[in-house]
């Protein structure tokens, strides 16, 4: 008789999702581990086996003598729907194994839509959602990732957190866990032991009190946590782990490639990125280590496809070199590589003309972010309109017929002039391929991408306001009415999941029972349009009694205790707040290079030194 | 052109045909057999795999063409490196140079187990037996135009049942190129003319495949 699972498999959309068995997977013998960890990505496959944070972990936890970390992803709505309705609970990949037997149970989180995918995956776990419910040591349920620098939200859920670069916090908490496991520790003498090691936040060893008015009055370490924890950093990216022998997904995921990060931090300061403040210092890797692994990740996985990786690549110093030494490699091997996220300099121009002699056609894509040079000089985005029209002449002069073009609406200080200032900004792209395409017969598409404002935590707009959804579409209708063209296409995002965003990005305590009601109303695979049910979390909203208004358009004060004070990500408070008041002064701050602004960041790196 | 003779089986059967190309493309990469590529704007390695298998279908005679840019590894080695380059489940029996065209395919032998929990409802290989003796069985067809009828009697050339305690085994013998006949659909058929008959599961197997004279095609 065919058992149960794989009776379910023929019945799923890409089941090939659920099964395993890729090449560079990796397999153990039970008896020879001690720690078993289940790595859970809270989205689909696609998007989980895209992601490098996870593949590195997954290299380091199971580079560990005695460790053993397998897979898990989201299931879509038909596999869940089919596991509930068998009793079938959440399994690993590599050993098929049900979660609920893993030691450690371990999630990224990159994206606030995704907490719901948490608790509904320990759900289908079997798991017990609350912390305070998982008495000891089995089943400990730890996170990392952008999102564990505002963690609030999770801290219900969640035992502790892991704070910053994997690489070697990871394997410190394994080996402590190990040594617990060993000692037969209790649950609470374990968190105690996590807690002193550098990058570990435990919520539960601190007490957050509260104003008449909802604001934070005060957050009590106890059991002699420390007041602040700082996240980590790998110092030396030339001699970190890195695997070359990853996993090659058997079935198509969102980004079918080979990765290659260069360096990690930016110089830029963009001043609403949450990424361009939480992941400095800057540090680099060296152009010889990088060709050495690129070669050796290519060999091993069989790719035929690359793609260079970084906040902005046109920032790497060692590009040039970089590139000498891969382009030929790749045009012998027959690999197509990819540099995106690359300024409109000289020298990246020469590389796209390259790049796209040995392959496809990349698109050109601009972010200028706002309309007007003040707003973008308020958000310190250093695109001028010169920049953003020259390289678009050099394009369509070398037969480019598309353009893409994405900006933030709601910034601080935008008026209806920023907002306008958009479709001005369109229409001399649009006059710019009237003078200078070299063939007008398929005519110009202009798509302009309009997103709502999120402030985001450890960035220097994280006491903004979001403004109201009503708001924000009449500014997209204001807009709207200005685009004549019949070449534009204009895409705004619906204002929901925004506001969502904004919410539990500067989240507290108090939307843990939130979170854990929407997924009983059936919220979950939030980030999918497919899925997304406003209305799910509304009523979550109200059956909490909490305001989404808060969170978002009340805006934050600056002597306000912030949820995400307890997190250091290295920039200090006065430098956010410095940055913040330059913004309104319409001032812009020159990037790391052009003179350090003292953020603060550079005190994270002891041995190397910040390499801006 | 070389040819692999592969099978398809435990997790692998749930890869769609198109990641099945994939696969091959990367382990020849990996397992350092350099595929040729087509001209063109897009050059794409040049592998191509006979009769797409149905996702969720087994097979022990899978058939895939390549072309190598050089010739200095005999069938033997390409078997091996490819097969210390490829994921469980797909396997490499053997390489040869056919010199036979994929289109001589014809027929090919299915195997359907249909698996009854509560054991086999009574009379039940008779009743399938007779439902096939029929002349016009016909199952919606899933196509480039839509959803049609389908006549399966005419593309089944021969087919037995037999009981075994709690399933039954059907096989038989299909066309499978011009027109083809999806085995999968006979189940089909069982479960529209005969709902009491429904089986808890039915796992398919490809089991053999033939020219147009029934002789074995490789």
């Amino acid at each position: 008789m065919t058992e149960r699972k794989q009776r379910i498999l023929p019945t799923v959309q890409k089941p090939a999702r659920y099964t395993g068995g890729e090449w560079g997977e990796v397999k153990k013998n039970k008896a020879d581990v001690r720690v078993r960890v289940v790595f859970c990505f809270p989205d689909t496959y696609e998007i989980g086996m895209s992601n490098l944070g996870m593949r590195i972990l997954y290299g380091v936890m199971n580079s560990m003598e005695g460790v053993w970390c397998e897979r898990v992803f989201a299931p879509w709505g038909d596999m869940e729907q089919a596991m509930r309705k068998n009793g079938l609970p959440l399994w690993a990949l590599e050993s098929q194994d049900p979660v609920k037997d893993f030691d450690m149970i371990a999630f990224t989180i990159g994206y606030e839509m995704a907490y719901s995918n948490i608790l509904n995956m320990l759900s289908l776990a079997g798991v017990p959602l609350h912390a305070a419910d998982r008495k000891g040591l089995k089943n400990m349920v730890f996170a990392g990732g952008v999102c564990a620098f505002n963690p609030e939200p999770l801290t219900d859920f969640v035992d502790f957190f892991s704070l910053g670069e994997g690489e070697d916090i990871t394997v410190e908490i394994l080996s402590l866990y190990d040594k617990a496991k060993a000692g037969n520790w209790s649950k609470e003498a374990f968190l105690h032991e996590a807690a002193k090691i550098p990058g570990v936040y435990v919520p539960s060893f601190y007490r957050h009190e509260y104003n008449p008015d909802g604001t934070l009055a005060a957050i009590v370490p106890l059991e002699g946590a420390p007041k602040k924890v700082t996240k980590r950093i790998v110092e030396n990216l030339d001699s970190a782990y890195f695997p070359t022998n990853m996993i090659v997904p058997s079935t198509e995921i969102v980004h079918d490639r080979a990765n290659l990060e260069v360096f990690r931090g930016c110089i830029r300061g963009c001043r609403f990125c949450q990424a361009g403040f939480s992941c400095r210092p800057v540090r680099k890797k060296s152009p010889e280590v990088l060709y050495r692994q690129a070669v050796e990740t290519l060999g091993v996985s069989g790719n035929n496809e690359m793609t260079i990786s970084s906040l902005s690549t046109s920032d790497y110093r060692g590009l040039p070199e970089l590139m000498d030494m891969l382009l030929p490699y790749c045009a012998e091997n027959r690999i197509h590589l990819s540099v995106p996220s690359l300024r409109a300099d000289n020298f990246s121009r020469d590389l796209m003309e390259k790049l796209q002699a040995s392959g496809r056609k990349s698109s050109l894509t601009f972010a200028p972010e706002a309309g007007t040079q003040r707003l973008r000089d308020v958000i310190n985005k250093n695109l001028t309109e010169e920049e953003i029209l020259t390289t678009c002449a050099n394009a369509f002069s070398g037969g480019w017929n598309s353009v893409k073009l994405y900006f933030m609406l709601g910034l601080p200080t935008e008026t209806d002039e920023d907002v306008l200032g958009i479709a001005e900004l369109v229409y001399k792209v649009i006059q710019t391929w009237k003078e200078r395409a070299v063939n007008k017969k398929r005519g110009l598409r202009v798509h302009v991408a309009t997103a709502y404002f999120v402030p985001k935590p450890h960035t220097p707009f994280q006491w903004e306001q979001q403004i109201t959804p009503k708001e924000y579409l009449r500014r997209c209708q204001l807009l709207k009415s200005h685009f004549y063209s019949k070449s534009i296409e204009y895409d705004y995002h619906a204002p929901d999941l925004s506001r969502l965003e904004a919410v539990f990005a500067r989240g507290d305590r108090r939307l843990g029972p939130v979170i854990e009601q929407a997924v009983k109303n059936g919220a979950r695979l939030d980030g999918w349009d497919e899925y997304f049910d406003y209305s799910k979390w509304q009523d979550a909203f109200r059956a909490c009694g909490i305001d989404e208004d808060f969170y978002t358009v009340r805006g934050y004060g600056e002597e306000e205790i912030l949820p995400w004070d307890t997190i250091d990500v290295g920039v200090t408070k006065k430098f956010l707040k410095r940055e913040r008041k330059r913004a309104y002064e319409g001032k812009v701050t020159p990037d790391c290079r052009h003179g350090c602004a003292g953020c603060g960041a550079e005190r994270l790196a002891k041995e190397v030194g910040c390499d801006a | 052109m070389p040819r692999a003779l592969f099978e398809k089986t435990g997790s692998a059967i749930y890869l769609s045909h198109l990641d099945l190309m994939r696969l091959f493309q990367r382990a020849f990469k990996r397992a350092g057999l350099p595929l040729t590529h087509t001209q063109g704007f897009n050059p794409r390695p040049s592998v191509s795999i006979a009769l797409p298998l149905s996702l969720g279908v087994e097979s022990r005679c899978e058939l895939l063409d390549f072309a190598l840019e050089t010739d200095e590894f005999s069938p033997e080695q390409i078997r091996d490196r490819l097969n210390a380059a490829l994921v469980e489940g797909v396997r490499v029996l053997s390489v040869y140079d056919s010199g036979r065209k994929i289109r001589e395919l014809c027929y090919l032998d299915c195997a359907l187990t249909l698996e009854y929990d509560a054991g086999v409802p009574a009379k039940a290989a008779e009743r399938i037996d007779a439902l096939f003796s029929q002349e016009n069985v016909t199952v919606e067809k899933k196509g480039k135009n839509g959803v049609t009828e389908q006549n399966i009697i005419p593309m089944i050339r021969s087919l037995t049942v037999s009981e075994d305690a709690d399933s039954l085994e059907l096989h038989a013998r299909v066309c499978c190129q011009n027109p083809t006949l999806n085995p999968v659909l006979l189940g089909t058929a069982i479960i529209k003319y005969l709902p009491e008959l429904t089986p808890d599961f039915i796992r398919c197997r490809r089991v053999e495949i033939y020219d147009t004279k029934e002789t074995i095609f490789r």
